[in-house]
């Protein structure tokens, strides 16, 4: 799981452990994100997904083992075989490469959508305000939302909101963006125009992304490594078509047949459905069609 | 009863001095309480036990003694120990501490309750602790606290009544000389009522604030659309008339 040609990868994990109480959620696990890769994480609720999130952004204390952005350690250093806790100061700077989306948004409701955006990048990062709202209209454009600058966070719809989180996220420039279920809390149709923007950040920058998601046609456009995990392991990791068309571990089928087998059919939503048409995947993803011919009965595990 | 209003007519100056004394010690006990209240309340939300400590310490001890006491001990135990105050100045100085140490307790509340959601975006966005504080976590949680800081700002005006003990002319003060002239239904009466009037003014002010302040959190109509008559503004309008 090295990173290749031994380059410093973007987020590496070695021998991470947290446990809450006595509930162990991360088990000595150890995995690298190259720079640039769009990792997504998928697995069943509680398989400690979202904490490996919540470890990257500093939300959550790791209990043993360390973690490195770009080589440089985030909370913890070995120094002379010890295990050392690292200066909250350092901590912050790290953390300034790093940007996070949240399920519930989490916009600050004392600001408007532009102050929101700009809040950070001028008290964080020392931007000029000018500098900083200039950079805040681009992205809201980009996200759609040009004409709600001075609204008031909870005047917007859900949907609204999580585009007014990402434009602040992406007005950080983060190196690392962490996406925590940034559509769970969403409306079923409102779910695309939150994915299609996400999409265009993968695809008009080289900002590495680590993705938790039950969108698993997001999953399949937008990252190039998939990683499942259960109990707090890796069961499986592969590209998303090795991945998708021919998963190795039963684990991994049985998880897959579970959150997006088309319940009447049986038929994985990027796959025509034997014998059926129009019928709509589970999740409301938008159903573009996949680009790789469909799998046979003896490639489907299903 | 003629002659009691001739009596009310010749001792309303001296009864308008009581009020401006009794203003006076709630307006300044009431902007120190804030003061002990919002220092108290961040101390005793920090990590560090001693910072913690302390401040629990003079939380209790202030909310745990009689304001009378208090008051008495400053003014007639400092004296004996050297240190000679004003009676206004020990008269804010009690209600301060007073019910700073009760507001101290509304003020950590309100921080607390401001949802996890909102402290894990700062950190996202790697604003210090106290960024955090100053510009997203305070202002939400002063909405919140309103409320019961404007029941504790009625009580302590209703407190300063016992300054009349440490040798203080205030309303109660007055009243209580008023009834020489009329009569003791009277002259109580009258201080009820202006007391009752006190209160309300206050009470009005504390309800602006907080329609301000949730109309800045972006929930409900702005205070200059509160006070007007017409009917209310749609929830997109009310932002815009906030900018203008």
């Amino acid at each position: 799981m090295a990173a290749p040609n031994g380059a410093v990868p973007a987020i590496e994990f070695r021998d991470v452990q947290k446990r809450f109480g006595d509930t162990v959620v991360l088990d000595g696990l150890n995995f690298t994100v190259a720079k640039g890769d769009r990792v997504t994480l998928i697995g069943p609720s509680g398989s400690g997904k979202t904490t490996i999130l919540r470890l990257v952004m500093t939300l959550e204390d790791l209990t043993d083992g360390y973690i490195f952005i770009d080589g440089e350690p985030l909370t913890h250093a070995e120094v002379d075989g010890e295990r050392v806790e690292l200066k909250p100061k350092h901590k912050t700077e790290i953390r300034k490469r790093i940007g996070m989306v949240f399920q519930q948004f989490n916009l600050f409701p004392n600001m408007t959508v532009i102050e929101n955006i700009i809040e950070a990048p001028v008290h964080v990062l020392g931007m000029s305000k000018e500098d900083a709202i200039e950079k805040a209209r681009g992205l809201l454009d980009q996200v759609g939302l040009a004409d709600k600058e001075d609204a008031h966070p909870l005047e917007l719809s859900g949907g609204q909101q999580q585009r007014v989180a990402i434009a602040r996220a992406l007005a950080m420039d983060p190196e690392i963006l962490l996406l925590d279920e940034v559509t769970s809390a969403l409306d079923p149709e409102i779910v695309g125009e939150v994915l299609g923007i996400l999409k265009d950040v993968a695809e008009s920058t080289d900002i590495t992304m680590l993705i938790v998601t039950h969108e698993m046609q997001f999953a399949r456009d937008v990252s190039n490594r998939i990683l499942m995990f259960d109990g707090g392991r890796i069961v499986e990791e592969g590209t998303p078509e090795e991945f998708f068309t021919n998963p190795k571990e039963q684990r991994t089928r049985d998880f897959l047949q579970a959150v997006v087998a088309d319940p009447i059919t049986g038929a994985l939503p990027w796959q025509p459905a034997p014998g059926a048409s129009g019928t709509p995947a589970a999740p409301a993803t938008p159903t573009t069609p996949s680009t790789t011919s469909t799998t046979t009965q003896d490639g489907d595990p299903l | 009863m003629d002659s009691n209003f001739e009596a009310l007519g010749a001792a309303l100056p001296r009864i308008l001095d009581g009020v401006w004394i009794t203003l006076q010690l709630t307006v300044g006990g009431a902007l120190l309480a804030m003061l002990i209240a919002v220092t108290l309340g961040l101390l005793a939300r920090q990590e560090n036990i001693l910072v913690r400590g302390f401040a629990r310490a003079i939380i209790e001890f202030f909310r745990g003694t009689s304001l009378v006491v208090q008051l008495f001990w400053f003014f007639f135990v400092l004296p004996q120990l050297g240190v000679e105050l004003d009676a206004m100045f020990v008269g804010i100085l009690a209600l301060g501490l007073n019910y700073g140490a009760y507001a101290a307790e509304v003020v950590r509340g309100s921080i607390n309750s401001v949802p996890q959601g909102q402290w894990e975006a700062t950190t996202a966005l790697s604003m210090t602790s106290a960024q955090r504080m100053r510009r997203v976590i305070f202002p939400q949680a002063w909405a919140l606290m309103i409320p019961s800081l404007s029941n504790l700002l009625i009580h302590l005006l209703k407190g300063t009544a016992i300054v009349s003990f440490i040798t203080m002319a205030d309303l109660t003060f007055r009243v209580d000389q008023l009834r020489i002239d009329t009569d003791t239904f009277f002259a109580y009466t009258v201080g009820l009522i202006i007391y009752f009037v006190l209160a309300y003014i206050l009470t009005l002010v504390m309800n602006m604030l907080e329609v301000q302040a949730k109309h800045r959190l972006g929930r409900g109509e702005s205070l200059r659309e509160a006070l007007s008559l017409r009917s209310p503004d749609t929830g997109v309008d009310a932002g815009e008339g906030a900018r203008s």
